[in-house]
């Protein structure tokens, strides 16, 4: 797997008319694992999007491998908050890992031994290959979340995102998410991963990019998570005790859904 | 027994409808499949109500009436797109306005015809001993071209109905593909008027495939048992249509609800959904 550079400039984003980003910048260096933190409504969801070209930007730029967005068609993927499918459509789990394969076929290409190896190869690596054939409608939270990860993983990606992989699953799930960042950190592999988790981010990860509509820190958690950064970050909704931090809200919804 | 399976093929117009319906339910049972999954019926619905008055201007000046449904498909669904493009009224609520509009133009025309009654039933409810030696080809053609539609894009329906999100990452053409969805949607519903009418024809899109994704847990095992249940109901139908004498679309529709109904009963997705 290659490694890539992500590089973002002033880019303004949102919705009907509503700006959510403000001219944010950041540069993320070559297999680089970073977590993205701030308060519900900061546009975490929404910069994934945009780098995602599910939501277009109305100023700045994105360059991967320094080129435009849309150049690379398959190099970034992408895990969605879990609620962006319909887990009653009649698929299996090893069809959705293999749709991650879908990228790199041809228009009338039906995906052949090698995408299936690698399919199931994924799903392995996620511990849950006893469920290729099962309905995606049986899975648990956690589950559901493996396979999006193993399809994640079959895409054979340069740049990862992933969307607060770490709320309403499983401490066995969330451990085996950690697992595969540390894996493709080692292979090289760009990651960056939104949480509402302020101890995960600070003890999991060695970059934090925290925001609010705008950049407000971005470096080592040490250099990130002051005192002052988190008040202007989170207001007073967070606490620190004991060196653990505590965030006074709840879970997504977040930002409105993007019609696509 | 032989001869009670096989005295309705001794009319030539009895064997025409069996055609006909057969391949109607088998269409409108694979492209049902996407409207089940897509939460597009109130959509095919509006589409075969919106067809009437094509139906009426055609049967007014003796021309086709199947090409008249198709013209006023193709116009409806312009216009539903025009009104609900800007974002000012709601898709759904410019369907509901449109198809009501186009049913009461249609009933309009259709009126000031003198035998109002008979040919309005047909229209509505379905004629399938009317069926010609034209409409035959017509529909036999246009099966096969949208079955080849399915068939050439059926991972990109697959991905777009499933997870748009990765539809757009893979720079799929959604919106084009969409179209191609909504016409392949309208011609169904043109050719299914001919079997059950404009008044049943959602039944038909809706009620094979929903019955098949009640017994199926993959995409192209649902596609297969919803146009064998959609052909087994058009053939059953107008066995009983044909002995007790009552409306052929009627028969249809009645013996697939039947079938849907057994499905739900047995159906192993049932309590192990999870929303």
């Amino acid at each position: 797997m290659d490694s890539a550079h992500l590089v973002v400039e002033n880019i303004e984003a949102g919705y009907n008319g509503e700006s959510v980003l403000n001219k944010i910048s950041f540069s993320v260096p070559e297999g680089q694992s970073l977590a993205v933190v701030g308060p519900n409504g900061a546009g975490k969801s929404t910069l994934f999007k945009v780098l995602v070209g599910l939501l277009p930007i109305r100023a700045g730029s994105v360059q991967v491998h320094g080129k435009p967005l849309g150049f690379h068609i398959d190099c970034i993927a992408y895990v969605p908050q879990r609620d962006a499918i319909d887990w009653k459509f009649p698929v299996t789990v090893l069809d959705v890992v293999v749709m991650g394969r879908f990228g790199k076929l041809k228009w009338l290409q039906k995906p052949g031994k090698e995408d299936y190896a690698v399919a199931l190869h994924s799903l392995d690596q996620m511990g849950i290959g006893n469920l290729a054939n099962h309905s995606i409608a049986d899975l648990s939270g956690g589950q559901q979340q493996r396979v999006f990860l193993a399809r994640a993983l079959a895409q054979d990606p340069h740049i990862l995102l992933l969307d607060e992989p770490f709320t309403g699953v499983d401490a066995s799930t969330q451990e085996t998410t950690m697992d595969l960042l540390d894996e493709l950190h080692k292979q090289g592999v760009t990651a960056m991963v939104s949480t509402h988790d302020l101890n995960m981010a600070a003890t999991r990860f060695s970059q934090v990019l925290l925001i609010n509509r705008n950049i407000i820190a971005y470096g080592t958690p040490e250099e990130v998570f002051t005192p002052e950064n988190l008040h202007i970050a989170f207001g007073g909704q967070v606490l620190s005790m004991h060196g653990v931090m505590v965030v006074d809200e709840c879970c997504p919804p977040e930002t409105p859904e993007v019609r696509i | 027994m032989i001869e009670f399976l096989t005295s309705p093929f001794t009319y030539s117009f009895m064997q025409r409808g069996f055609i006909a319906a057969l391949l109607v339910g088998i269409l409108c049972s694979v492209v049902g499949s996407y409207i089940v999954l897509r939460g597009m019926a109130f959509l095919g619905d509006a589409l075969a109500h919106a067809i009437l008055p094509g139906v009426a201007i055609a049967y007014l000046l003796g021309g086709n009436l199947i090409l008249g449904a198709f013209v006023a498909a193709i116009v409806v669904a312009i216009g539903i797109g025009f009104f609900s493009n800007e974002g000012t009224i709601k898709e759904d609520t410019a369907i509901g306005i449109l198809f009501s509009a186009a049913f009461a133009l249609g009933v309009a025309l259709i009126s000031s015809i003198r035998t109002y009654a008979v040919d309005l039933s047909h229209i509505l409810f379905g004629n399938v001993l009317g069926v010609s030696e034209n409409d035959l080809i017509f529909t036999a053609v246009l099966t096969i071209i949208i079955l080849l539609i399915v068939a050439v894009n059926y991972k990109q329906f697959m991905v777009i109905s499933f997870d748009p999100i990765l539809a757009t990452m893979m720079r799929l053409p959604v919106q084009f593909l969409r179209y191609l969805m909504m016409v392949m949607l309208g011609l169904t519903v043109v050719v299914s008027i001919q079997t059950v009418g404009v008044g049943l024809a959602a039944a038909m899109l809706v009620t094979p495939a929903a019955s098949a994704y009640l017994l199926t847990r993959r995409l192209p095992s649902m596609m297969i048992v919803s146009a064998i249940i959609g052909a087994f109901s058009s053939v059953v139908g107008l066995y009983i249509s044909y002995y007790i004498n009552i409306a052929s679309g009627s028969a249809i529709v009645l013996t697939a609800t039947m079938i849907f109904l057994f499905s739900f009963a047995f159906s192993p997705r049932r309590g192990r959904i999870r929303h």
